[in-house]
């Protein structure tokens, strides 16, 4: 099987003033890979994050998906091209409901226009009858189905952060990034997450890139592990180089005193 | 079938709002209400207007706007030189004066709503002062000494507004158009990441929000025989958005019911000029201390009678429990 290739980062970079967040990081992902960003505390992994959603607007390089370049577009027309994301601290919108949580992401796909809800014409109908029955269909793979009348905010912490993966799972993408979905899980959350992810990876064809600390779920899930220390990229590899790169060790824990 | 089951309790609020109206028409057209009333009816059908305009674009796209009155201000200008200065119908000066300000809400809101919380408030305050300094400055329309109107409002022209402005904006709010507003007030970034395009939708808020503000202005010009500049200050607009927080942001029928009761509580305390200002802000303080939340939270009046049907706002919430 030949793989496509469906991100490339050339050399992508950004400054704030003096300061270089990032910079010169390349990276590939294949269709259907799951690989793993770490680094340090500070290293700019979410910054990176940050440049793939077009929050930021990189000062070099390009980054493209499926071939098409996607530097300087909106990040709402970035998710409309196929990359969705999660949050390090949780963004969820507490006042909504778990369905509508999930709704709001399928709102890029709605059909019926803004005119046709106010004057409640039949697509306005038949339109969210659609998102409806689908926002139900998502929820129950994630198992959530009980709680979706709840207000987001008064999930339980585990809960909230599969209803992110959830809400960004319905956006449609082609590539999922995920910001540290275990931070803050306990042992057996973290398990159970270790498995969603890889059900929906199955099940949705995806692309996933997983910015993590926990070590413990990145050795075990990820197919490859970039490396990201001082806004750039000191190594990539399997799970075994890395855990053997003596950059990497370096990083992490500092020089040897010889 | 569906549809028409959904379609029910909607149809069932419009008719009981309409036999209230015709019930009221019979009461204005019988003497049964002495002017004072029907004056304050009238005022009450036209703050209700502006609270929900304002309610659309502060308590559900949660862009702190305060420049309403500068809206208003259009919106009575332009439907008062139609139908005084151009002299054509009234119907045409409603909506001419919301679609007036309508237009105003698009040229101003699409450079000031790329800004954020309290720069965008200032911005839309200075908007609303800009306006009036505009009016007081153009001859055309009388400057200071304001524009003399006719008084061609009618109560089915009024509570006609009124329930087109209601039904709209509830419309509006709940359909994936609606979310897409709320997802940018409760995370605009998260909202942004979701595939929202959160300028169209704040602009668009902005500009519906806008128009309502407008048709009320062209009420409000047609109602009290006189618009001067001095009616638009940003005090109107303070007294628009105490209506929406009174209310509770974010629930449409709390603005309503903050519109009737304030106006009315306001419209008694007339009669005692000196103290009026100290019993209205004391009521404010005392309701912000005992219910910052406002009247209805972001609850709506239907969610009451549908507890335990598992209602949207079924599950509710203090805001002692942990966010």
């Amino acid at each position: 099987m030949t793989k496509t290739q469906l991100l490339k980062v050339e050399n992508a970079g950004i400054r704030f003033g003096g300061l270089k967040a990032v910079s010169e990081v390349n990276i590939e992902l294949n269709q259907g890979e799951l690989v793993g960003l770490i680094g340090p505390n500070g290293a700019g992994k979410t910054t990176f994050f940050n440049l793939l959603t077009g929050v930021y607007v990189p000062t070099e390089g390009t980054i493209s998906l499926d071939g098409e370049k996607l530097n300087g577009f909106a990040p709402y027309k970035i998710t409309k091209k196929g990359i969705s994301r999660t949050f390090q601290n949780i963004r969820l919108f507490s006042e909504l409901s778990v369905l509508d949580n999930v709704k709001v992401a399928y709102h890029s796909q709605a059909k019926h226009s803004i005119l046709s809800s106010i004057f409640r014409l039949p697509p306005h109908f038949s339109g969210e009858k659609e998102m409806e029955e689908k926002a139900i269909e998502f929820l129950k793979i994630f198992k959530l189905e009980t709680v979706m009348h709840e207000k987001a905010k008064n999930l339980p912490y585990g809960q909230q952060r599969r209803l992110e993966i959830a809400r960004a799972l319905a956006a449609n993408p082609k590539l999922l990034l995920l910001d540290e979905p275990a931070a803050g899980m306990n042992p057996q959350e973290t398990e159970e997450l270790m498995n969603l992810i890889s059900l929906i990876r199955e099940r949705f064809d995806l692309t996933i890139l997983l910015i993590e600390h926990d070590m413990l779920l990145v050795m075990g899930v990820c197919e490859r592990i970039y490396v990201l220390d001082h806004g750039q990229l000191i190594a990539n590899g399997t799970p075994e180089q890395i855990r053997n790169n003596p950059k990497v060790i370096e990083a992490y824990l500092g020089e040897e005193v010889s | 079938m569906n549809i028409v089951k959904k379609a029910k309790g909607f149809w069932t609020s419009i008719g009981l709002a309409v036999v209230l109206s015709v019930v009221l028409q019979f009461l204005i057209n019988g003497g049964t209400l002495n002017p004072f009333y029907v004056n304050t009816l009238y005022t009450i059908c036209i703050n209700i207007i502006l609270a929900a305009s304002l309610h659309l674009i502060i308590g559900i796209t949660g862009q702190f706007s305060i420049g309403h009155a500068g809206f208003l201000a259009v919106g009575a200008y332009a439907s008062a030189i139609v139908t005084m200065k151009l002299g054509l119908p009234f119907p045409v000066a409603l909506i001419g004066g919301g679609a007036a300000a309508a237009l105003a809400g698009l040229v101003i809101g699409i450079p000031t709503l790329r800004l954020r919380g309290d720069y965008l408030a200032i911005a839309t305050l200075g908007f609303g002062e800009i306006m009036r300094i505009v009016f007081l400055n153009i001859d055309y329309v009388g400057g200071a000494s304001g524009m003399t109107v006719s008084h061609l409002i009618t109560w089915p022209w009024l509570i006609a507004c009124v329930l087109i402005t209601i039904i709209v904006i509830v419309n509006f709010t709940n359909s994936t158009h609606g979310r897409a507003c709320i997802s940018i007030r409760e995370n605009e970034i998260a909202a942004d990441a979701m595939g929202i395009n959160t300028t169209f939708y704040k602009v668009i808020a902005f500009a519906i929000g806008a128009f309502f503000a407008g048709v009320a202005g062209a009420l409000h010009a047609h109602n009290f025989y006189i618009i001067q500049p001095t009616n638009f200050s940003f005090l109107k607009s303070f007294d628009i958005l105490i209506l929406v927080v009174i209310g509770g942001l974010g629930s449409m029928s709390g603005a309503v019911i903050a519109a009737i009761l304030l106006t009315i509580i306001s419209a008694f305390l007339s009669s005692y000029p000196e103290v009026r200002m100290v019993i209205y802000s004391l009521v404010l303080i005392v309701m912000m201390l005992f219910r910052p939340q406002g009247l209805l939270g972001t609850r709506e009046i239907t969610s009451f009678f549908k507890v335990g049907k598992s209602a949207k706002g079924g599950v509710q919430h203090d805001k002692n429990t942990v966010a």
